[in-house]
């Protein structure tokens, strides 16, 4: 659905004299498959926008190629356009306007005609839980009706793609999960979604795969569980008295799905397993055929900030 | 026939906007009609005129001018508060025609322009101000002109200055020379030789003398279809200039 090839651009900046360029994108390839939700992962300012940005034809690139929906961005942003949706990080609503107006105009910018546009922006009222508010001025709406009639803008036109700009930030956590379950909608909907955010539980939450970003540059791509799987895969702990930590060790290093053992300093064990889920139930088999006594089991998965400290050397909550 | 479509989009929009807060058009006849009763009245002895009409038919079509150049000159700051809202953005994400997305706002600003005027010329007519018509829609058709320009313009460069604190002072200190040199408040007769060679390169100056002619019944004057040639192509430039901005990248 989305290809790009070495998505470039720089910005000058003027800091009181000297002027500096500023490398937002250096080179972005990525790959999206039809009907997922990507997610973009990064702190601010690490080219999230900007990608987002030139994908949505707002800005033009410094360099690189990008396919979108099957037009080719340089070439032909026209008819990109025509395929995508985007909704902004700031907000696209004014506040004069009633939800509805904005609908039906947004239609209608896209080429859809009158009647159309009035069925279809009833439609999307429905479908987001608007209607009721529907004819009143945008600014008399709370955040996340606000962002639901943005995100309905977004897709008036039904396009196979659309652009999120850090969809749920700013929202209180139950219109933040009421808006994981419009998105998810939206791929059910066969729509494709590429999000930008930089909260790691969004991520690993909603994004079927995701792309960490780092100064510009994706620095990790893969789904949530592969990402976190690659840095040190999953440990079981395992609650043993210190009396039979020793027996239970010497049981499970001879086990294949085990590729590392370490022994705790309280007692109990740390076993370094590709997949927790599977491994667990293997683990109580063994333990419990042996007549050894287990206190308790505990699955520790790496997080994707755990997946971001090793790849940029620094924590996602820090930066 | 999509640029005409566009276009009409937007106008309609904005002009929807605009009713449903209607004080502005007020607002924006308030000053000219202060100026019409406090100020005009000083005219008929200053200008030696030999009726108070006679002093109307100068003053006024300055007025309409005036009242052209500052309303579209300062229509940037709406825009602006759209370009913060997301709106500008929005709209360019859709394939709507860039040209549109300023045409759809200039003409809203030149139809509550010729609004106003109108309103203007009325009141004028209690002052026993009579012109014919055909030579009012004329004159009404150079205002339009100069508020598509002016207008245009104000909307390029707020797209390029993209804040109302750099926005004003720069419209500001282009309005005030123009308005000066342009013979608005007072015919350019009276001024020295200097100043009126200094004028002559002031497309506005060019305007308030055709208007002013028009207001006299004399078509036939040169200065008439110089001015309308002047704001013509200037207002195409303008339009040209500013739909690129639209085009371009606007954060």
């Amino acid at each position: 659905m989305i290809e790009t090839r070495g998505l470039r651009k720089s910005f000058r900046s003027r800091a009181g004299r000297e002027t500096k360029t500023v490398d937002a994108v250096r080179g972005v390839n990525l790959e999206v498959a039809e009907g997922e939700i990507f997610g973009f992962l990064g702190p601010n300012g690490a080219g999230k926008t900007t990608t987002l940005r030139m994908l949505a034809t707002l800005i033009e690139p410094d360099g690189g190629e990008a396919t979108i929906a099957g037009a080719d961005l340089r070439k032909d942003p026209a008819e990109v356009r025509r395929r995508i949706g985007y909704v902004a990080q700031g907000g696209s609503t004014w506040d004069e306007s009633t939800a509805r107006e904005e609908l039906v105009l947004h239609a209608r910018l896209y080429g859809i005609g009158k009647a159309d546009a009035h069925r279809r922006a009833t439609r999307a009222l429905d479908a987001f839980q608007l209607s009721e508010y529907a004819d009143r001025k945008c600014k008399t709406y709370s955040g996340g009706q606000r962002r639901r009639v943005e995100i309905a803008l977004g897709i008036i036109h039904e396009p196979k793609i659309v652009f999120l700009d850090e969809p749920t930030t700013g929202l209180d956590p139950q219109s933040r999960a009421h808006m994981w379950d419009e998105i998810r909608r939206l791929r059910t909907e066969g729509m494709t979604v590429f999000i930008t955010t930089h909260y790691l539980d969004e991520a690993d939450a909603l994004c079927d795969r995701i792309a960490i970003m780092d100064h510009g540059e994706v620095v990790a791509e893969g789904t949530p569980a592969e990402l976190k799987r690659e840095i040190s895969g999953e440990v079981v702990l395992v609650g043993l008295d210190a009396a039979t930590t020793p027996h239970a060790a010497e049981l499970l290093d001879t086990e294949a799905y085990v590729s590392k053992l370490e022994t705790a300093d309280e007692g109990g064990l740390r076993l370094y397993v590709d997949e927790g889920a599977t491994a667990i139930p293997q683990v109580l088999r063994r333990l419990d055929h042996a007549g050894l006594e287990l206190r308790s089991i505990e699955l520790h998965r790496p997080s994707l900030d755990d997946v971001f400290l090793t790849k940029t050397g620094r924590s996602l909550r820090e930066s | 026939m999509k640029l005409a479509r566009d276009t009409w989009l937007i106008f309609q929009r904005q002009i929807q906007l605009l009713l449903r807060n209607p004080v502005w058009v007020f607002v924006g006849v308030f000053q000219p009609v202060m100026y019409l009763l406090l100020f005009a009245p000083l005219l008929k002895p200053a200008l030696n005129a030999p009726t108070q009409a006679a002093a109307y038919k100068i003053f006024v079509p300055g007025l309409l001018v005036l009242l052209a150049i500052f309303g579209g000159l300062f229509q940037g700051f709406g825009l602006i508060a759209e370009l913060r809202a997301g709106v500008i953005e929005r709209s360019r994400v859709t394939p709507v025609s860039r040209l549109a997305l300023l045409l759809g706002r200039s003409l809203r600003d030149v139809v509550s322009l010729v609004a106003q005027a109108v309103i203007i010329t009325l009141l004028a007519l209690l002052f026993d101000l009579r012109v014919f018509i055909g030579y009012l829609l004329l004159a009404y058709l150079m205002l339009a002109l100069i508020a598509l320009m002016t207008s245009a313009v104000s909307y390029g460069v707020a797209l390029k200055v993209k804040s109302e604190d750099a926005l004003a002072p720069l419209m500001n200190t282009v309005a005030q020379p123009v308005l000066l040199l342009s013979g608005i408040l007072l015919p350019l007769t009276f001024a020295p030789g200097w100043l009126q060679g200094v004028a002559k390169w002031n497309p506005f100056s060019w305007s308030v003398d055709g208007v002013r002619a028009l207001f006299a019944g004399d078509l036939s004057n040169d200065k008439v279809w110089q001015g309308l040639t002047i704001v013509a192509v200037l207002a195409v430039a303008g339009v040209f200039w500013a739909a690129r901005q639209f085009a371009r990248s606007v954060r």
